[in-house]
């Protein structure tokens, strides 16, 4: 039977998907495009008998993350571009000390304040670390308000299967607009058992949660733990969706946003019988690499963003081609549907 | 033969790393002390600073969690939120709690936290080497005002304290010295009462300690102690503050 | 089948709950849709939009470059969209606040949609004079899945607000199908 379908913003979505997650906690501070979330959250939060907080500072909510995880429950936190380069602090703190968290980045234009037009201009930040250190987070795209509630939902449970970091990577496309979601899916897991937490210490030695290891070697040691944790992600969790790949003479690659777009161009030159494929990345991090290395392809890639080809260089990567054509806007531009098309139709020729 | 004098259980049996003289070590005692009398130590979680105490959770011997330099108040409000029958207590320095932490402290405390804040102020950065800290005196020496603290320009000693007690929010702001023997009781009993305000749900309560650092102050420790005393304490008198 | 409807308006004439309305009356449908606001500061006064997609495929782009629906009720708006309304595309218009406008491949329908809604006693309902207006000239969405959004919407005890919401789509309705 099928559920019922409602009308929610992807905001909405994620926030209703974290409260559906068990998220126990969250903290954050108003700013555009993401604000139907927090809203939502002080809304419905206390409601269902959890913490909201609107904090002080991005500072104070990321750091409150840090908190509510290190006592041991799911917890969350959302901002847009400029409010996510403030919470780096907490978020490489966070990673250095193996918490499990939530943080959404429903993206805005930049560098500086920018504007508040949907951009994909943290892709750089978001996969390559964002803070100081050795560090990774889960980077998860959805590409409908449908996704982000699923992918909020699973990111709580691989946030707590790995103790690390998850992003939520939207834009302000996805955090604003509307579409039918359906309120079931995957099941986010019960918490696991948190042994590390803070609980008190009550028939145990003292739990001490923390990044710093000033002991020598303390620190390789954690890095190199931490390192061991990133090779199993990148093993197990790559994720993406692939499109008419068989036969693909050239590939749009694209994610969340602009994926949607990218795949309506495709149906389209498929109709005129070019041979197109789609890859939309669906984790950023592990970027899915293995998409990119079926045996015997000779496909162009394309890569299509709102920003100046920030995931170019993980498609060379992926892909071995030293050459990837790229088409993007950003700062308010979104790519349209023809544009693609017709960049494909002059790549074809 | 009676024993009447022994390592609190709430205090680990570990040699600290703290400079002869330095006023941590008693703090962290004191804490111990109070931990095991309320006997809370199965539910008490302390938050450490970074600075000179940044491993005060290898000294005791119960939960912890570290904080990024100045957002101990910010951990601690959603740890003592989430878990409220925990007693939730921050550790911080000056430089923490009343520099880079201002935001965290003004916010916890005015949304009026059920926490207890140990607010060590020493005048000074010690564990970056002797910096000037928002409560250095006009006129101090440190390694970044090396002919000494003007107000204006460096800024004026920050009565944090006082700017707190004015918050609707806050409960109880007491200024302590580890000067001699009985102020050290004095402060115990200060350090003891915002304890147990929390744990009696009375709201956010700190003690602000004037401690010495003989090593960043250039003294010896005696001369130390007797600095806050003579000088620190026109700056910073001692007493409730609310 | 794919509908791309701009509805625009000055902060407070209620397009984005006439986006809303005609979005979730389309998904009763069984259409896909998205909804997608303008979320600047232009929420209150100024030039409010948003832009709805109906369609029996999976939606791409929220955003609507070429429209098959302009809806405008007031001249800036007017001034704004006239442009993005696609060549055999539609603009409904509110000759009560919007000037005169023609352009070739275009189907204009103008009416005093804020005097309409006066008339029958309430100006709030302005929006929903004009979803009647639309849903009668483009017959993509059908009143009765518009009838079940707002019997979900009202608030109870709020029956009044239903009845003139009814009233005013049927006023709408009747300038088309007369």
């Amino acid at each position: 039977m099928s559920e019922k379908r409602i009308l929610m913003s992807g905001n909405e979505a994620i926030a209703e998907g974290a409260i559906r997650a068990g998220c126990a906690f969250y903290a954050g501070y108003p700013i555009t495009p993401q604000n139907e979330l927090i809203a939502y959250m002080a809304k419905n939060m206390p409601k269902a008998g959890r913490v909201f907080i609107q904090a002080e500072s991005e500072l104070a909510a990321i750091n409150m993350v840090y908190g509510a995880s290190a006592a041991g429950f799911r917890a969350m936190t959302s901002s847009s571009s400029p409010g996510i380069s403030l919470k780096q602090e907490g978020i490489s703190y966070i990673s250095g000390a193996q918490l499990p968290a939530i943080i959404v980045n429903i993206m805005r234009g930049g560098p500086g304040l920018g504007n508040i037009a949907p951009a994909q201009s943290d892709y750089f930040q978001a996969t390559r670390g964002g803070g100081h250190g050795d560090y990774r987070l889960i980077v998860l795209a959805p590409a409908s308000v449908q996704e982000a509630y699923d992918l909020t939902r699973e990111g709580f449970a691989l946030a707590d299967k790995y103790r690390i970091a998850v992003m939520i990577l939207g834009d302000g496309v996805l955090g604003q607009m509307m579409e039918p979601v359906t309120l079931a899916g995957k099941n986010a897991g019960k918490p696991l058992p948190k042994r590390w937490a803070l609980t008190g210490c009550k028939d145990r030695k003292p739990n001490v949660v923390k990044s710093f290891f000033m002991a020598e070697g303390g620190l390789e040691k954690a890095n190199l733990d931490l390192q061991k944790k990133y090779k199993i992600i990148e093993k197990k969790e790559k994720r993406y969706e692939g499109l008419f790949l068989k036969d693909a003479e050239l590939i749009l690659v694209a994610y969340g946003t602009t994926a949607r777009i990218a795949k309506n161009a495709l149906f389209r030159l498929r109709g005129k019988g070019r041979k197109v494929g789609l890859i939309r990345p669906i984790s950023l991090w592990p970027f899915p690499a293995d998409a990119f290395r079926m045996p015997g392809r000779k496909a162009r890639y394309l890569t299509v963003e709102m920003s100046y080809g920030q995931m170019v260089e993980d498609v060379k990567l992926s892909s071995g081609c030293a050459e990837v054509d790229f088409l993007g806007r950003s700062g308010g531009g979104i790519p349209g549907e023809e544009e693609i098309v017709n960049k494909v139709n002059r790549m074809m020729i | 033969m009676k024993k009447i004098f022994t390592r609190p259980e709430a205090l680990k049996d570990a040699p600290n790393h703290y400079c002869p003289g330095c006023g941590h070590g008693i703090a962290h005692r004191l804490i111990a002390e109070i931990v095991d009398e309320t006997g809370i130590r199965e539910r008490v979680i302390g938050v450490a600073p970074v600075g000179c105490a940044v491993v005060a959770y290898d000294y005791w011997n119960f939960d912890c969690s570290e904080a990024a330099h100045g957002r101990a108040l910010a951990v601690a409000t959603a740890i003592k939120r989430l878990r409220p029958q925990n007693i939730v207590f921050t550790y911080q320095g000056d430089g923490d709690l009343a520099a880079i932490g201002t935001n965290e402290t003004i916010h916890a405390a005015n949304r009026g936290e059920n926490l207890t804040v140990i607010f060590i102020n020493n005048a000074i950065y010690g564990m970056t080497g002797g910096q000037m800290a928002p409560t250095t005196l006009v006129g101090q020496k440190t390694a970044t005002t090396p002919s000494g603290r003007e107000g204006k320009g460096h800024g004026y000693p920050l009565k944090i304290s006082e700017i707190l007690s004015l918050l609707p929010g806050v409960c109880y702001v007491e200024r302590v010295s580890f000067q001699d023997p009985q102020h050290v009781l004095k402060a115990k009993a200060a350090i003891k009462q915002a304890f147990l305000n929390q744990i009696k749900g009375q709201g956010f309560s700190l003690v602000e300690i004037l401690s010495p650092c003989p090593t960043y102050w250039g003294m010896s420790p005696k001369d130390a102690l007797d600095w806050t005393r003579d000088v620190m304490q026109k700056e910073f008198p001692l007493g409730k503050i609310k | 089948m794919i509908e791309r409807v701009i509805i625009a308006g000055s902060g407070g004439q209620g397009v984005m709950l006439l986006g809303k309305v005609l979005a979730e009356a389309a998904m009763r449908q069984g259409w896909q849709v998205s909804w997608f606001p303008a979320y600047g500061p232009e929420v209150r006064g100024g030039t409010s939009y948003c832009m709805v997609v109906i369609s029996d495929r999976q939606i791409g782009s929220p955003y609507i470059d070429n429209a098959d629906t302009v809806i405008v009720l007031n001249n800036p708006s007017l001034e704004k969209f006239k442009g993005k309304v696609g060549n055999k595309g539609m603009l409904i218009a509110n000759s009560s606040l919007a000037g005169n406008f023609t352009a070739s491949g275009v189907k204009l329908l103008s009416f005093p949609f804020t005097d309409i809604a006066m008339k029958i006693g309430n100006i709030k309902v302005t929006n929903m004079v004009v979803l009647g207006c639309y849903l009668a000239a483009k017959k993509i969405v059908d009143r009765g899945n518009v009838l079940k959004v707002f019997d979900a919407m009202a608030p109870s005890g709020k029956k009044e607000i239903l009845a003139a919401n009814r009233m005013a789509l049927q006023e709408g309705e009747r300038l088309v199908n007369g």
